[in-house]
């Protein structure tokens, strides 16, 4: 008798199914008849953004990791180490930034070892692009990447699917709506270094205060030709004790 | 007996919609909605697209380029998924690299040749992207002439299509194509909610390849509401 199984010739590109087959767990509840609940993925909910101004580029994060409604971690870091001209803000599931920006960090630093120069930010966004698109939007990483290089400050902003924008201004994660607002009021070209700060510190803040998803303090890592500057944190914006509505930014109606 | 082959759910952005906090345009993929369209004149061709990209309802990019170049003097127009555009244009303008560079040595790629990469990606994958690309250029002497002086593209080109209708007529100018594709494009953009922001357009032509953009306040004015 022949054999039932037919196989399927293997053809090539990243294989799917164990995605298909968690999502079946998840839609048909067959984890929750078992009397289990499935892990939520720690994720960033998230305020990133970055600008760039006269001398570079200025990103600036906040710092709260959520696993459902619930806070994961009030301080994490979420402004990733490329390459020493180059940073990374990651915005969507905390491993998925983590371990992208780690590869593409390591890949960057070989091919600089072989080109023997300092990377370029495109050829960071190349790899980052081609690498989540390889990944059809499963890896849920959304990323603010800046830096400068021998072609000056660049500022892309990369989505989970694999497309990318080149913009003089960007934000990402759930609280990049107030955030973005701060910017489309007041972002002008050619800023001076402290302008450029405020801004994105403002635009942080907006994201820390409106948003459920982001919160805790605010980092900011500024990166020019000559320096370098990691700022974390560079604003307590929720220190531990002092309530929302004895802070001043709060407007009081009695 | 073989077993028939299972169909492949669709299940992508569904999943996790108790998670609250995260707002669910954020778990959109990224899509240029647009409006996209080329105009031949004789002696070249005129491009031009809308520029938003939105992810849900969410404007991702106000100031997108659509018109993405291929080779010195062919474009392409894209709508559809941004991160499947980006992709295929990146590969397309790969192989177009290899083949001009290594096999054509000095006279420059056919448009054709061009839409014929677009066609054999597109249509290899053509269950997992989601792609619609005007190919647009001025390629050497052809032996084909182009099907159709006019296309347009996108979801905001079901609004145009009787404006073209009634305002093409062959033997247009340069100028006039221009003219021609800003009103179109405006018109589009009025009605396209997934349309907008500044019009961009390009001329390929033997001499090269120019570029403008008219702004927001810049448009051409149909209706006085």
């Amino acid at each position: 008798m022949a054999t039932l199984a037919v196989t399927r010739p293997p053809f090539g590109g990243f294989s799917f199914e164990n995605c298909k087959r968690y999502a079946n767990a998840v839609i048909e509840g067959e984890v929750n008849k078992v009397g289990c609940s499935l892990p939520a993925a720690r994720k960033t909910g998230t305020t990133i953004c970055g600008v760039i101004f006269k001398d570079g580029v200025v990103l600036g994060a906040d710092t709260r990791a959520t696993e459902g409604m619930v806070v994961a971690d009030k301080n994490c870091s979420k402004i990733h180490y490329i390459s020493p001209n180059i940073y990374c803000c990651g915005a969507g599931t905390a491993a998925d930034t983590e371990m992208t920006t780690q590869i593409i960090s390591s890949n960057l630093e070989l091919h600089s070892l072989s080109t023997g120069r300092l990377p370029r930010v495109a050829t960071a966004n190349r790899m980052l692009k081609q690498m989540l698109f390889r990944y059809q939007g499963y890896i849920g990483a959304a990323l603010v990447l800046g830096g400068v290089d021998c072609n000056g400050p660049h500022l892309y902003s990369i989505y989970p699917h694999g497309s990318t924008d080149k913009l003089p201004y960007v934000t990402m994660g759930s609280g990049s709506l107030a955030a973005m607002a701060v910017f489309e009021d007041r972002y002008k070209p050619d800023m001076e270094e402290e302008d450029a700060k405020r801004l994105v510190r403002d635009a942080i803040a907006a994201g820390i205060f409106n948003d459920l998803g982001s919160g805790s303090n605010i980092d900011l890592c500024v990166i020019t030709k000559s320096k370098v500057d990691y700022i974390r944190p560079h604003d307590e914006v929720n220190k531990k004790g002092i309530s929302f509505s004895d802070s001043q930014h709060v407007a009081s109606t009695c | 007996m073989a077993a028939p082959a299972a169909m492949i759910p669709y299940f992508g952005q569904q999943m996790s919609s108790k998670n609250d906090l995260v707002p669910d345009w954020t778990r959109q993929e990224v899509s240029t909605g647009t409006t996209i369209m080329a105009v031949e004149y004789d002696g070249g061709v005129v491009i031009g697209a809308d520029s938003r990209t939105t992810t849900g309802a969410y404007i991702a990019n106000r100031v997108t380029d659509k018109l993405t170049p291929i080779h010195d003097r062919i474009f392409c127009c894209r709508s559809g998924s941004a991160a499947d555009t980006q992709a295929i244009a990146d590969v397309v303008t790969y192989h177009l690299n290899v083949h001009s560079g290594v096999i054509e040595l000095d006279e420059p790629p056919l448009v054709e040749t061009a839409a014929n990469l677009f066609r054999a990606s597109c249509y290899r994958y053509r269950e997992e992207l989601t792609a619609g690309i005007l190919v647009a250029g001025w390629g050497g002497v052809s032996f084909k002439k182009i099907l159709n002086p006019v296309a347009v593209g996108g979801s905001g080109s079901t609004y145009i299509y009787g404006f073209m209708d009634s305002n093409y007529k062959p033997g247009l100018n340069k100028d006039q194509c221009l003219e021609l594709t800003a009103a179109a494009l405006s018109l589009a953009m009025e009605r396209d909610g997934s349309s907008g922001g500044v019009v961009r357009l390009a001329t390929i032509s033997e001499e090269g390849v120019e570029r403008r953009v008219i702004l927001g306040n810049q448009l051409p004015k149909f209706s006085s509401h």
